[in-house]
């Protein structure tokens, strides 16, 4: 198939339109269809991305299955995947069905959510497919739609007021980000992605109004891009929207946030920032693994003390979005192999947790952790499902949890051991945190008058939890199924930040990259 | 036969954590047991057959994490320390599973009709699996994979009475606790990376490397300091989590919230020895380090002697114990500190057998007693329970280190390797050493003054406490006692039988562990002088330990008003010693208290007033401005957002489409 990409991405586009047009009605067996549907096809396109797999060279290093087609006016569409983005590609559609079997209990505009879930996942698709640079930001942009509706219209209570929160920080980003894009349009005159990658973009200094700009029009353009992708990661100070819209989301648009949509920030550091702004990113490297450090002690601590088990993942998520920036920022082969690997291995982690949050909310319907205690009397299977991605969440070795976070601090060792030492106090955080919360909601004795008659998860919930548990503990064990897919790309890309860096720091990547 | 060794306890855990359902919960206890015995078996097979002069045998699995220069894979290394531990592992492990059929039969944690049991044993026979990839690991990455994995297992059964608030506090405590080891280990980890590109054995244990790197500078934390010393400090810290060295010691008594059988196992026999493992493996690094092995004998002797004044004041009998791991892990990292690493895998060897046994015997009692801990409701049980008193003797004399003086090897085997130890740190022949011995030997006085002490109160005296526990006291059944019975020959015999390939002659040593362990013959002669020290210091222990003795029973026997009068004239000692030199108080003030504060100052001021406050002001003046570009005055609607990022969008394409046209 020559439009394989095409037909992954347009896929669930094309089921969402089937729903629309042909599905009428809004009884039980209408809903039911509906959720069937969107089963059968967000399935359907993850067997067909297998072949995205199968058939992915990864010795090339260049975009594969590229796709190029005019569009209107001077744009273009244009796709391709190389090892860094192949597999957010399949993170993505291997997570929807789960995604949808979250929304089973759903009774509310039933068809309307699948709908939106269905444009939202060929959206994120396209984003990692994306070889245009106005596409990407069309795509990157419109992605935030769908997500904005799903937690405004089926969220919870305080749902304005998270939605105001999400539009308002990203908005600034993307403001920011497409006067980037105009200005590299100008300056490359082009906007295609894999020639941008070559191009030198300016990074002598210069002054404005007496303020001397280190690193020249390549640190603006960084910076502008940061603003945008610093928010979606979210890193500290810039992330308070994510606990919050997790709060507000259901179930499964919180999947999909913290499992796919955070991951497009850092994505976007790896596809742009670092190979287009070589010069910035070495020169703003530090700054940015400083806030990452602070991002992971900071919001360690902050979940320790959150009363609300969503909001203690969320931050949780802030923390190891943390590693990912540092990771990033290291610039040598470890931290960015290990960046990538933690975010592919935290779209499974955070989303089964959040799954796992809400196969309880769906039976108590609160989220408060001194509604529960002693879970583990009455619910054994979920009690064993949670304790594994608890496990998984403080990176224990032989879970995914550990691949990531040994890579991003073994790499920040040869960076800076300053920031290596902060961001392993994270581990003994995080065990804190998430200890403590596996201990007050599934240990203790089952007291509660409430709980007494809880039930354990059912067939469609150890379904849907099954695939996020086998592949957190392949991961662990066998990470080679993403390392050997992603190394010989990231290696390249290290080689041309390398290359076109000062010596002062040629010398410390090239020593981990050998 | 490496490989089945390996994964016949996971298997074992897989199906009876797993399986029980089908073949029910006692066949499903049974299989994970006969598993743990075939590896046993295979483990002593091994053991036997294994001749250091073939080399170390590797056998590689399939890989790890590989990314860019580092490299690793899932191993099966074996040598002489990995022999060693595997008995020791294995035959421990296969008799508390033993043990455990019995002493888990009926549990009053759990309601009638709960099934605990397979639980209770795929636990075991997982943390057996974990402990198993830590000592065969051919990389330190593997070994740090079972350094958690042994951690997730010990916390999973520290806690596993779950309705227990207690157990379930001890069980972070120990996972945390650990994590702070962790730290430095991974720390640790890292560094060796940086400075010698690999993290695997072949390499970073290469005397050659290890000499390269005492002369090598780096700077860690803007500190330019020696990297040989850094790395093998980071490391060491993560021992001192793990074998509940000072400072990092808190969570081992508290561990005692879990099953007896499992403080046999984990926190007395294997897991907590992992530290000592460790440092012996590591020799050929600290061979060429001079400061952390120092450090490593002041820690072990500090602790030695910390953990036996504890242990001289506790009541509960099973934290009487703990404390005396506590101590005994101390002498371990004495021996390997001052360069005796074979003394340090002697002593952790018999004391495997006596202290596993001590801790058996301990359950056994508290089985008999109805699940009483506190040793003042004890008292004259030796006739009611006498196997298990047998037991308790032989492990009582094992750990006081009975045997006839100056012959060096006759006697119960705590003896030979606990005198090995005393001497070996005598001969280390530096200030620390020295300091250490002194520790040592009064260490040894306190203990058997406290593991007399247990005795006594347990097995003579009058009863005390609650009289229908008395009277119901009986005796466990034989698949208690068998294990004990076997773990008393280790206690007698191990140290007699061994004593010749551990300390003897150091020619025999260095062919009997082969590559395993490194000794610089340039700078380290301590096993050899340790044979040659003043005959004061080799009686010093024996000493110690009849003083010990006569103590006890002059308290415990002879006037047993005299401890009460005692404590109450010293007591502030009393307290001091009782709440154990105030160490959770001190942390609970200088660390928890303040992480919780800054949690909330961060959440709540940081997260709230600062950041959102900011926002919120920036929002009050943003987005009425950008309602009313949406056409509407009104604002809070979320879909005039919507709206206006789609007219945005619209807006953005076709100006670009236009600009396009004009390319």
């Amino acid at each position: 198939m020559d439009n394989l990409l095409s037909v992954v991405t347009f896929l669930p586009l094309l089921g969402a339109t089937i729903l629309a047009v042909f599905l009428r009605g809004s009884d039980a067996a209408a809903q039911k269809n509906a959720k069937m549907l969107a089963l059968v096809v967000t399935s359907a396109t993850f067997v067909i991305s297998i072949a995205i797999y199968t058939q992915f060279d990864s010795n090339d290093t260049g975009f594969q299955f590229v796709e190029e087609y005019d569009w209107f006016g001077g744009l273009k569409y244009k796709l391709g995947v190389d090892g860094i983005s192949v597999l957010f590609v399949l993170l993505t559609t291997f997570l929807m069905p789960v995604v949808i079997g979250a929304c089973w209990l759903v009774e509310d505009r039933v068809k309307e959510y699948m709908i939106l879930f269905l444009v939202l996942e060929t959206l994120m698709i396209a984003v990692f497919c994306a070889l245009d640079l106005i596409m990407f930001y069309v795509v990157f942009e419109a992605g935030l739609i769908p997500m904005f509706l799903i937690v405004g219209v089926w969220g919870g209570q305080n749902r304005i007021y998270a939605a105001f929160k999400f539009f308002l920080y990203t908005l600034f980003g993307s403001v920011l980000m497409l006067v980037a894009m105009l200005a590299m349009w100008w300056d490359a005159g082009t906007t295609d992605i894999p020639t941008l990658l070559q191009h030198k973009f300016a990074s002598d200094s210069f002054s404005i109004a007496g303020i001397t700009v280190v690193g020249g029009l390549q640190t603006l353009l960084f910076l502008a891009f940061f603003a945008s992708f610093a928010v979606k990661m979210p890193m500290w100070p810039v992330h308070t929207w994510l606990p919050d819209a997790h709060v507000q989301a259901p179930t499964a648009g919180s999947v999909v946030l913290a499992a796919i949509l955070l991951k497009m920030g850092g994505y976007g550091f790896i596809r742009f920032s670092l190979p287009m702004f070589p010069v910035a990113s070495d020169l703003l490297a530090d700054f940015v693994m400083t806030l990452s450090v602070i991002a992971i002690i900071y919001t360690s601590l902050v979940a320790m003390m959150q009363e609300d088990m969503k909001k203690l993942i969320a931050y949780s998520s802030v923390a190891h979005m943390g590693f990912v920036t540092m990771g990033i920022f290291t610039l040598n082969q470890q931290g960015l192999d290990g960046a990538i690997f933690q975010m592919i291995s935290h779209g499974f982690i955070s989303g089964a947790l959040f799954l796992g949050v809400g196969v309880i909310y769906d039976r108590m319907h609160t989220r408060q952790i001194d509604a529960y205690g002693g879970l583990v009397v009455r619910m054994p299977a979920f009690a064993l499902v949670f304790m594994l991605f608890t496990m998984a969440n403080v990176g224990l070795p032989g879970t995914s949890g550990f691949v990531g976070e040994f890579l991003t601090l073994i790499a920040a060792f040869r960076a800076n051991t300053w920031i290596a030492f902060g961001a392993t106090t994270g581990v003994i955080l995080s065990a804190a945190y998430a200890l403590w919360l596996y201990r007050r909601v599934v240990f203790g004795d089952l007291i509660k008058e409430s709980l007494s008659s809880i039930t354990d998860m059912d067939r469609r919930e150890r379904l849907m939890m099954a695939p996020l548990v086998i592949m957190t503990l392949l991961l662990g064990i066998y990470p080679a199924l993403v390392l050997d897919l992603i190394s010989p790309s990231i290696g390249a890309l290290v080689q041309h930040v390398q290359s076109a860096t000062p010596e002062t720091v040629q010398a410390a990547v090239s020593k981990a990259s050998h | 036969m490496e490989t089945i060794l390996l994964f016949s306890p996971l298997a074992g855990a897989l199906i009876c954590g797993f399986g029980w359902k089908f073949i029910g919960e006692t066949v499903a206890t049974y299989v994970s047991t006969v598993l743990l015995m075939l590896t046993a078996a295979l483990s002593w097979v091994i053991f036997l057959t294994y001749d250091a002069n073939n080399g170390v045998d590797v056998i590689s699995l399939f890989k790890f994490i590989e990314s860019g220069s580092l490299s690793t894979d899932w191993a099966i290394r074996i040598d002489r320390l990995t022999t060693i531990m595997l008995i020791v592992i294995n035959t421990v492990s296969a008799l508390v599973h033993l043990y455990s059929l019995g002493y888990m039969a009926r549990d009053e944690n759990f309601k009638v009709g709960e099934s605990y049991r397979p639980r209770f044993f795929a636990y075991l026979s997982f943390f057996t699996f974990a402990m198993l990839m830590l000592v065969t690991s051919d990389n330190l990455l593997q070994m740090f994979f079972g350094w958690e994995g042994v951690g997730v297992a010990s916390y999973l059964l520290i806690g596993f009475y779950y309705r227990k608030p207690s157990a379930n506090a001890a069980n972070i405590k120990a996972f945390v606790v650990n994590r702070v080891g962790d730290f430095g280990f991974a720390l640790g980890i890292f560094g060796l990376f940086y400075l010698t590109d690999s993290i695997n054995f072949s390499e970073v244990l290469d005397p050659r490397n290890a000499h390269h790197l005492a002369e090598t500078k780096v700077v860690f934390l803007s500190w330019k300091m020696n990297a040989l010393e850094i790395v093998t400090f980071l490391l060491f810290v993560g021992a001192m989590g793990k074998s509940a060295q000072l400072v990092l010691h808190t969570w081992l008594p508290d561990a005692m919230e879990g099953p007896t059988p499992v403080s046999a196992l984990i926190h007395a026999a294997t897991m907590v020895t992992a530290g000592v493992f460790m440092v012996c493996r590591l020799s050929p690094l600290m061979e060429y380090a001079v400061w952390t092995p120092n450090f490593i004998v002041f820690i072990g002797a500090t602790t030695a002697f910390f953990a036996a004044t504890v242990g001289l004041v506790q009541n509960d009998i099973k934290r009487v114990i703990a404390y005396s791991t506590c101590s005994q892990l101390g002498y371990m990292f004495v021996a390997a500190g001052v360069g005796a690493y074979p003394v340090a895998m002697f002593h952790l060897l018999t004391h495997a057998f006596f202290k596993a046994m001590l801790f058996l015997g301990a359950g056994s009692v508290i089985h008999a007693m109805h699940h009483e801990q506190d040793m003042r409701n004890y008292g004259n049980l030796r006739k009611k329970i006498p196997y298990t008193f047998v037991a308790m003797m032989i492990g009582t004399l094992a750990i006081t280190g009975v045997g006839i003086p100056l012959t060096g090897w006759i006697g119960f085997a705590g003896f030979a390797s606990k005198d090995a130890v005393i001497e070996s740190a005598f001969a280390g022949g530096t200030g620390v050493s020295m300091y250490a011995y002194i520790m040592l030997v009064i260490a040894a006085l306190f203990t058997s003054f406290y593991s007399w002490r247990l005795i006594f109160m347990t097995f003579y005296g009058k009863e005390r406490g609650d009289h229908h526990s008395h009277e119901h006291a009986h005796e466990s059944p034989m698949v208690m006692v068998i294990p004990l019975a076997v773990l008393a020959l280790g206690a007698i015999f191990a140290g007699m039988y061994w004593y010749e390939d551990f300390f003897g002659k150091v020619k025999h040593i260095e062919e009997w562990f082969g590559a395993s362990i490194y000794m610089n013959h340039e700078t380290n002669h301590v096993i050899h002088d340790a044979h040659y020290v003043p005959t004061w210091v080799k009686l010093s222990p024996f000493v110690a330990m009849v003083v010990g003795f006569i103590t006890a029973w002059l308290f415990y026997i002879k006037n047993t008003d005299l401890p009460k009068k005692l404590a109450a004239q010293q007591s502030h000692l009393y307290q001091f010693l009782l709440k154990k030199w105030y160490f959770d108080e001190l942390y609970d003030v200088i660390f928890v208290r303040p992480a919780m504060w800054l949690g909330t100052v961060l959440w709540k001021k940081g997260d709230g007033s600062i950041i959102d406050g900011a926002l919120n002001g920036l929002a009050m003046t943003i987005v009425p401005w950008f309602t009313r570009l949406a056409g509407r005055a009104q604002s809070g609607y979320l879909f005039h957002y919507a709206f206006a990022m789609f007219v945005g969008l619209a807006a953005i394409i076709t100006w670009f489409a236009i600009g396009g046209g004009y390319r």
